[in-house]
């Protein structure tokens, strides 16, 4: 079963409809407790950086999320819930992740107009598990103004290119984030959330 | 490199499609899910159903459509009419829509923007425009449906609705919806220049064209239309076509 980690984040129903669609069965977890069970997690998450570590503080995911990682249960972070696997966030200040892939996540640096909103096609690197099966160039949609840079470039799954080339998904052993969200960029999105739900 | 957004526009009164019309794949054309599911087939970016009913006791036929669409829909897809407060803008998202938009209600209480923006993000909040010409390079603002003169001026509008936290604008041009002769590209040009959230060109096309200069000319992040293609005049991929040989980035 796949557990979506509900903290206060925002909106689950479009996560839980196209696991539905899928044929994959969700669980919405609201209790720390339930992570030791899942067999998959899924990291959702909308709003500010600082706030949403705040809650996952506050009900207590920190350390559950942290060892069913470590125990080797994949992870998949999706928009803010990819960003908050990293080690820190310059969002409101300088705030720590759950560092679960080294790096920082900083404001969206270049001409454009930001957020960073709508469709833009993402690169994907050929070695990725989550991305298999996609086209190597294919549409993805996202709403963001922060981006991720793992420390190591070998963990980047895919780019875009917003005037510069960003971070777009990121990947390491059982460790998954998308900066777009699956649930709303059509079959890309559902052949990734059928990736994960296989792994 | 983020692509230029194409996004029919659904009526929808008391929970069915007004004018919709027969495709092949479609066997009710008023069912508003059906003809979404047609839409996200031909590559619609997004999509934006108006509840032309608007009246609060048929609120529930409108949550209602929300999920049925939030579970056959994989885009983002936006809900408006008549909304005017945070709880119901709260019973849309929940329910999985991605946006709402807010048109005479935020005129008339313009913190209804900026409380929303506050509890859901602005990436939430539409705002519609709706402009008519008054005098040269001068638009101003009607509600009710193009009836109701505000005296607001519709670049000064905007650009408030920006700093009350608005993530994108719907702008209409009441002297061009409903007529096939084009997007008023100078009342786009004006708006998109003067704001730096997305604007989306709304009202008049007719022709594919009339996309291509909603973006070149107009300046627009998106362009929406309904009758062009309810009627079945073109497809969204006949238009994502034209565009591409236009130069114009479209996702396909």
């Amino acid at each position: 079963m796949i557990h979506i980690v509900d903290y206060g984040a925002g909106n689950l129903r479009s996560l839980q409809n196209a696991f539905e669609f899928i044929g994959m069965a969700t669980r919405v977890s609201d209790k720390p407790g339930d992570l030791a069970s899942a067999e998959k997690i899924l990291l959702p998450g909308v709003g500010a950086f600082a706030h949403a570590m705040g809650n996952l503080e506050q009900q207590g995911f920190v350390e559950p999320l942290q060892s069913s990682v470590r125990a080797g249960v994949p992870v998949l972070g999706i928009c803010l819930g990819m960003q908050l696997l990293l080690t820190t966030s310059d969002e409101h200040g300088r705030v720590e992740g759950l560092d679960l892939i080294h790096g920082a996540v900083t404001k969206l640096d270049c001409a454009e107009k930001i957020p960073h909103m709508g469709w833009n096609e993402i690169e994907v690197s050929s070695s990725s598990r989550l991305l298999k099966g996609l086209p190597q160039s294919g549409f993805a949609y996202f709403v963001h103004s922060y981006v991720c840079h793992p420390v190591d470039g070998g963990h980047v799954a895919a780019r875009f290119d917003y005037v510069g080339e960003f971070c777009a998904a990121i990947e390491r052993e059982n460790i998954f984030g998308v900066q777009f969200h699956p649930e709303k960029s059509q079959e890309v999105g559902l052949q990734i959330l059928m990736n994960f739900g296989e792994m | 490199m983020l692509a230029k957004r194409i996004i029919p526009c659904l009526d929808v009164k008391d929970g069915r499609v007004v004018k919709g019309v027969q495709f092949e794949d479609l066997r009710d054309a008023g069912d508003p899910v059906a003809l979404a599911r047609h839409y996200v087939a031909e590559r619609a970016d997004e999509l934006v159903f108006l509840d032309i009913t608007a009246s609060k006791e048929k609120r529930p036929i409108v949550y209602q459509l929300v999920e049925r669409v939030a579970e056959q829909v994989f885009i983002p897809f936006t809900i408006g009419g008549g909304l005017t407060s945070v709880q119901e803008i709260r019973e849309i998202l929940k329910r999985g829509a991605d946006k709402v938009t807010l048109n005479t209600a935020a005129v008339r209480n313009p913190q209804l923007i900026s409380d929303g923006a506050s509890a859901f993000g602005s990436q939430c909040i539409v705002v519609a425009v709706d402009a008519k010409q008054v005098a040269a390079q001068r638009w101003e603002i009607f509600t009710h449906g193009g009836s109701r003169p505000t005296g607001l001026d519709a670049i000064a509008w905007a650009q408030r609705v920006e700093r009350l936290g608005a993530g994108e604008i719907m702008l209409t041009s009441m002297d061009r919806d409903g007529s096939t002769a084009g997007y008023d590209l100078e009342l786009t040009r004006r708006v998109s220049s003067s704001v730096g959230i997305p604007v989306i060109a709304s009202g008049g096309v007719g022709e594919m064209s009339h996309f291509r200069d909603a973006f070149s000319l107009g300046q627009a992040d998106a362009a929406l239309a309904a009758s062009v293609f309810h009627f079945g005049k073109f497809s969204v991929a006949q238009v994502k076509d034209y565009l591409t040989d236009h130069d114009i980035h479209v996702r396909r």
